[in-house]
């Protein structure tokens, strides 16, 4: 309600990867946490980013709170680098952190990843950055943040294992293709994010190092390296992973996730692989190289 | 082709492209100044300062103009530009009872000392749309200026009701620092110094769906407005290096003293209980503070069962930053979860067709 005209506005500068450093302090606190009790939720101040919440500010926070100059970033959404979340996030570390970037999940010290788990096995020293939108596993059971976390402190997890018996009954299988269920170090059910469930085995004793971060639920977890990982399952209805019963129209894997493609209105579908540097590497192209910058 | 589906850089570069295009329209029409907003938009830039939770009308205006208008849009740009701030320390509690007044009613009695001022109210204006605005350049007639009463002393009207014992006296936090909700992760149960900055952050319309629901039986409260104040404080800071308070600021609020019964419990006589809301600028009906006096409904010792009672559920879900960015992250491509449950349907519809083809083949035998 002031008479006067706008006032000058500031000059804007951001800090190395955009987060001050305090503020990476307080992450990496998390992070160490997160790492010394391996499942468990950590919760952080989340800060507002400049990316909307949702689409993958936790992860970008983790990522700007480990990355150092020397690091060689690859970002991946739905498997792919050139998806266009992927691509955006991949221009914010460009801007603000000047960090050198690649597509090669080999080439690569962090990747940070929505939705898929690398087909190339990754090793040691790597870290692997989840965006997670819902951290809690157990909130589609009970949606109360007070009685997950007394479920958790009890490891009492009767909750879930009802919940998958009775998917069991009903359905004769248990109805969850991603986001399924895992126990890390035989201790915390965890979300392993909305990965396929395809993903899951890659995530038992992982040689990296998998951060997991939640922005807008303010959480962060981790799997530390060669952490045993289950997922849920019965002794007579034994945890298994998606197969498909052709390979990729394009570099003929059968051992990767494929994305389906629909290629006209006929019914006619293609399948390729969600991994869009596994299927560039196996088809030799000369594409890795040159896509790095 | 199949690189057509995944997007790609170029096109992301070109939609940004394309938005400061739309942005500015029709380059025939002049061109809006920040101080064009501020001015003439000055209720879009209370709002977006409030949610933003940060006072600063340049930058507020800015955001506006860049979020063509669409405010939450604003809000969000001035979330992520206030979170790189510095923080330099704590100001003093303002003084709303010094308040420089450019309105304050009560509906709880008819005259109180610093009397009722309207001030630039809509509330008494007939709805009419007045076609003498479309016409630029027409100069608004000028308002009377106030009489010399005004001015004088306005104790706030819940502090009169105090005096008698009538109304709870009003908690002050001593000594320990007041937690901040953006620096610190929200636990639950939030103490109400919390809440309430969740509140004074929330979206307007969601916390205004969740008073009004209050209103409708869903956690009766029972409310008067004691007292609505809008006009310019004073905010204050004590640099380490004077020790004593310097003005450093003034800025405009509007403050909402709710008046709800109470009929007393075992350790409280029966009395009135408060609702209170704070916002930015004029905000008076985000101010309306009907959600605070809910949530405290168990402190008080009644029943808990509404939605607006709800703690948890309120302060979790007031956000429109958090609302807005997972609700629109929809829109990002799902092509792997969604592959994992097209898999997985077509299993189970396999599985169904089997089990029908055998019920029909045993019904025939």
């Amino acid at each position: 309600m002031s008479g006067a005209a706008p006032a000058r506005l500031p000059a804007y500068s951001f800090n190395f990867a955009y987060l001050d450093e305090q503020t990476k302090k307080m992450i990496r606190r998390a992070i160490l946490k997160a790492v010394a009790i391996p499942g468990h939720q950590v919760p952080f101040a989340s800060r507002e980013m400049p990316l909307p919440y949702g689409w993958g500010t936790g992860g970008i926070q983790v990522t700007a709170s480990i990355l150092g100059a020397d690091d060689v970033l690859k970002v991946i959404d739905q498997g792919a680098d050139d998806t266009t979340n992927a691509i955006n996030i991949r221009r914010l570390f460009e801007k603000t952190a000047g960090v050198r970037t690649t597509t090669r999940t080999a080439a690569a010290t962090v990747i940070q990843t929505r939705h898929r788990i690398p087909e190339v096995p990754l090793r040691d020293g790597q870290i692997l950055v989840f965006q997670v939108p819902i951290p809690e596993p157990l909130r589609w059971l009970e949606p109360k943040e007070n009685e997950t976390l007394k479920l958790h402190a009890l490891e009492d997890y009767g909750l879930m294992h009802v919940h998958l018996y009775e998917d069991i009954a009903t359905h004769g299988r248990i109805a969850r293709s991603y986001d399924y269920p895992v126990l890390v170090h035989d201790r915390y059910v965890s979300s392993p994010s909305p990965i396929p469930k395809f993903d899951n085995p890659k995530l038992d004793r992982s040689p990296a190092l998998l951060l997991f971060g939640a922005g807008r639920e303010k959480r962060i977890y981790a799997i530390p390296p060669y952490t045993r990982v289950k997922s849920l399952d019965f002794d007579d209805h034994p945890f298994s992973i998606q197969r498909w019963d052709r390979a990729c129209a394009l570099c003929g894997a059968r051992d990767s996730f494929l994305d389906e493609v629909v290629t006209d209105d006929r019914g006619n579908r293609m399948f390729v692989c969600s991994d869009s540097d596994y299927c560039e590497g196996r088809r030799g192209a000369a594409a890795p190289e040159a896509a790095d910058d | 082709m199949y690189v057509a589906v995944k997007g790609g850089e170029r096109a992301v570069a070109n939609a940004e492209r394309l938005l400061g295009e739309e942005r500015r329209g029709d380059p025939e029409v002049p061109e809006l100044s920040l101080a064009q907003i501020d001015q003439q938009l000055a209720l879009a830039v209370d709002r977006v300062m409030t949610e933003g939770s940060l006072y600063d009308r340049a930058l507020a205006a800015l955001a506006i103009k860049q979020a063509r208008g669409d405010l939450m849009e604003a809000i969000f740009l001035l979330r992520a530009y206030r979170t790189t701030l510095p923080r330099l320390g704590d100001a003093q509690p303002i003084d709303t009872g010094a308040m420089l007044l450019k309105r304050r009613v009560s509906a709880t009695f008819k005259d109180v000392p610093g009397g009722q001022v309207l001030g630039p109210t809509f509330d008494y204006t007939h709805r009419l749309l007045d076609f003498r605005l479309a016409r630029e350049a027409a100069a608004a007639p000028a308002a009377e200026p106030a009489p010399a009463s005004a001015g004088a002393a306005a104790p706030r009207v819940a502090d009169l009701l105090g005096r008698e014992g009538l109304m709870e006296p009003a908690t002050a936090r001593e000594a320990e620092a007041v937690p901040d909700l953006t620096q610190e992760p929200l636990a639950f149960p939030a103490e109400r110094a919390l809440r309430l900055q969740n509140l004074a952050r929330g979206d307007e319309g969601f916390l205004l769906a969740l008073g009004y629901s209050t209103q409708r039986g869903y956690g009766n409260t029972h409310p008067f407005v004691g007292e609505i104040r809008a006009g310019v404080v004073a905010v204050e800071y004590v640099p380490p290096e004077l020790g004593f308070a310097v003005e450093i600021a003034e800025i405009s609020v509007t403050e909402c003293d709710m008046v709800n019964q109470f009929k007393g419990s075992a350790n409280a006589p029966p009395q009135f209980t408060r609702g209170y809301g704070l916002a930015f600028g004029l905000s008076e009906r985000k101010a309306m503070a009907l959600v605070d006096r809910a949530l405290r409904a168990r402190e008080l010792g009644e029943d808990v069962g509404a939605p607006a009672q709800d703690q948890e559920f309120v302060l979790s879900h007031s956000d429109n930053v958090e609302a807005s960015g997972f609700t629109q992250h929809l829109k990002l491509p799902h092509y792997v979860d969604f592959q994992a449950e097209l898999h997985l349907v077509r299993e189970m519809r396999a599985d169904w067709e089997r089990a029908r083809h055998q019920t029909l083949t045993e019904a025939a035998e």
